[in-house]
């Protein structure tokens, strides 16, 4: 369960940003839409902890994390969300699996088999990850996103760069990942197609401005 | 809590190992060229370590308490090498009978005679007294101290080499090639086999001085007269006996005509061992030398190169710690997104200060590894090309001093990694995952 309240965020020397408050059950879905740089981005990124806020609250399950310390919120990002980038990201040198178990949290291989199987990536685990096709490092990536059980899955424009089957592919995936991990999933975008998957939706640009 | 936070803290920095072992055998291209530099640089350390201590250890102890050494005239370093560490050729010979003024002196307390004969399987063949084999406190594995003309006592690293054993027979080799002018007539007997002394003793033959002389001088023509010379014949006793045994003063005579190669002085006081050269050197056409002055000229003219190779080493070692730095530095801009990755699946600032700092310390560990085990082959290898000069033989054991080289290669693997390190955790992850 994510919830937050008055959110604010000021980059330096540009107007103040208020976001609207919202709350996502775990199981449930939430789109947030809207233009580029209506700072999609930079709400995704107060939620994963990767920036402070300028002020209000967000509270993930019983805890308050913005109120955490820097080193506090890393691990608790690695112990309770998983984030899926728009970009694939991962550590070159390492294989799929070895990417899988990166985390300091979520060492553990047979439930990283486990998702493996479900997300049908068992077969390249020990590839290399600039071995895959953009649609397997889709799905190695949101295979570790959900490698420490999280209680919030973030996606970040996940489809903008996948055709309608591949699109299709993937919002389920994600959507059936958050479902057996019972976690409240979050995706930014501005991806039309997405809506119809997915009805609890905010639009950030009647907020801006 | 507590127990959670350490089995965490092992987690991390299992897979930090894992990540900046892979990170560097990745791109072996990008690492090489910093462990080559490494590599080089302890390898060159290592081995002037290396030879600088043994040589030193080494001439320490065959110097013993020799005081002066006194020989024909030339140079006085050759003469030192020649005769303590017999490590070159002799400067000539002197006669025994102006030898044995001088080691009758009062103020002589040891004055052992040396005779330079020839070699046996590169071996050198040395006429001398039991003194000298006191003087290195050597110790027989088996049989005892030669009593008669051509019977010989071996050395350890002899005995190994030659597989000699009490009682078997060898021929000597004129001079000290291998290859040179086989004396067949005059067979020696192995009557004394000795302990590993650790000393230039392990890579000698010893005999009396009257062996050496017999089997050159009959060479020589003059048989008639050395058929005569035996043991008893000689005195080297520096007690000046005037209880001497008459009869044998024509054996003396005929001794006197004779020459050696060098004597070893052991003096009662310093004082003496510092004047007694110079009336030598001014009076007689023998030189006497201060072993410990030559040799201490010796290695200070060897430290000068020493010094130069090292300043270059430590200059190879300067520019592999650069190098480190600029391979860190250098890829932290392709890696950012890998580090930034790390950060959101929960690794902290301080996590990636360690993963470079790691890196940093598995390259040194890697160039030190291997130029440790370089320089040991290049012992190897210099041991091979001074075969012939069995005094030269170098060991491959850890040195007093290499564990300064294990903490400086550390150190630099550190120190270079810090800036990388330090920047490494300062990345803004939000600002690196918006701007693709």
């Amino acid at each position: 369960m994510i919830q937050t309240n008055n959110l604010t965020f000021q980059y330096q020397g540009q107007p103040l940003i208020s976001f609207p408050d919202f709350k996502v059950k775990g199981s449930e879905a939430l789109l947030i839409c809207g233009e580029s740089g209506c700072g999609k981005t930079t709400l995704l990124h107060l939620l994963a902890g990767l920036r402070q806020s300028l002020s209000g609250e967000i509270k993930i399950g019983e805890d308050k994390t913005s109120a955490f310390q820097a080193s506090k919120m890393d691990q608790f990002r690695g112990e309770n969300i998983g984030i899926v980038y728009q970009n694939s990201y991962f550590i070159e040198s390492l294989s799929v699996l070895d990417n899988l178990l990166i985390s300091p949290y979520s060492a553990d291989r047979e439930r990283a088999m486990i998702i493996a199987e479900r997300l049908n990536i068992s077969d390249i685990l020990l590839r290399k990850p600039n071995r895959l096709s953009v649609g397997q490092q889709q799905r190695a990536t949101i295979a570790r996103a959900v490698m420490n059980s999280p209680k919030l899955l973030l996606a970040d424009e996940p489809t903008s760069a996948l055709d309608n089957k591949n699109c299709k592919q993937v919002i389920n995936l994600l959507l059936e990942e958050a479902n057996s991990n019972n976690a409240a999933l979050v995706i930014v975008t501005h991806d039309d197609r997405l809506r119809s998957e997915i009805s609890a939706c905010i639009d950030l640009n009647s907020y801006i401005n | 809590m507590y127990r959670f936070e350490f089995i965490y803290q092992l987690i991390y920095t299992e897979m930090l190992w894992k990540i900046a072992w892979k990170n560097i055998i990745h791109k072996p291209l990008n690492t090489s060229l910093c462990v080559c530099l490494l590599i080089f640089g302890v390898a060159i350390i290592s081995l002037l370590l290396l030879i600088q201590h043994q040589l030193e250890q080494k001439f320490e102890r065959d110097l013993q308490n020799i005081d002066v050494v006194i020989g024909a005239k030339g140079s006085p370093l050759q003469l030192v090498l020649s005769a303590i560490y017999h490590l070159d050729a002799p400067t000539g010979n002197i006669k025994l009978e102006e030898a044995r003024k001088i080691m009758k002196n009062p103020y002589v307390k040891e004055a052992i005679p040396l005779a330079f004969g020839d070699s046996y399987m590169g071996f050198r063949i040395l006429g001398t007294t039991e003194d000298y084999l006191n003087k290195y406190n050597a110790k027989f594995l088996s049989g005892s101290i030669f009593s008669k003309s051509m019977e010989a006592i071996i050395g350890s690293d002899v005995a190994l080499r030659s597989g000699g054993q009490i009682g078997s027979t060898f021929m000597g080799t004129h001079g000290d090639s291998k290859g040179g002018h086989i004396h067949e007539n005059h067979p020696y007997t192995v009557v004394g086999i000795l302990k590993k002394t650790n000393t230039v003793l392990d890579q000698l033959v010893l005999t009396n001085i009257e062996s050496v002389w017999q089997v050159h001088s009959q060479e020589n023509a003059h048989q008639s007269q050395l058929d005569t010379i035996h043991a008893s014949s000689l005195d080297f006793d520096h007690d000046h006996k005037h209880t001497h045994d008459h009869e044998h003063t024509d054996h003396i005579i005929t001794a006197d005509s004779m020459e050696i190669t060098a004597i070893l002085l052991q003096y009662k006081s310093k004082m003496s061992a510092l004047n007694m050269p110079r009336i030598i050197n001014e009076q007689t056409n023998m030189q006497a030398v201060l072993p410990a002055l030559e040799i201490n000229r010796l290695f200070y003219m060897l430290g000068i190169g020493a010094t130069t190779l090292k300043f270059i080493a430590g200059g190879i070692m300067l520019m592999a710690g650069f190098s480190v730095f600029f391979v860190l530095y250098g890829r932290l801009r392709e890696r950012k997104y890998e580090l930034a990755l790390m950060r959101s699946v929960g690794y902290q600032p301080r996590h990636l200060f360690s993963l470079l700092v790691l890196e940093g310390v598995i390259l040194a560990a890697l160039g030190y590894v291997i130029g440790w085990i370089l320089s040991r082959i290049a012992i190897h290898f210099i041991n091979q090309q001074a075969e012939n000069n069995h005094n030269l033989q170098f060991g491959k054991e850890w040195i007093p001093g290499e564990e300064f080289l294990l903490i400086l290669t550390f150190l630099i693997g550190i120190i270079s990694a810090l800036i990388p390190a330090w920047q490494a955790m300062r990345l803004d992850v939000s600002e690196i995952i918006s701007e693709k």
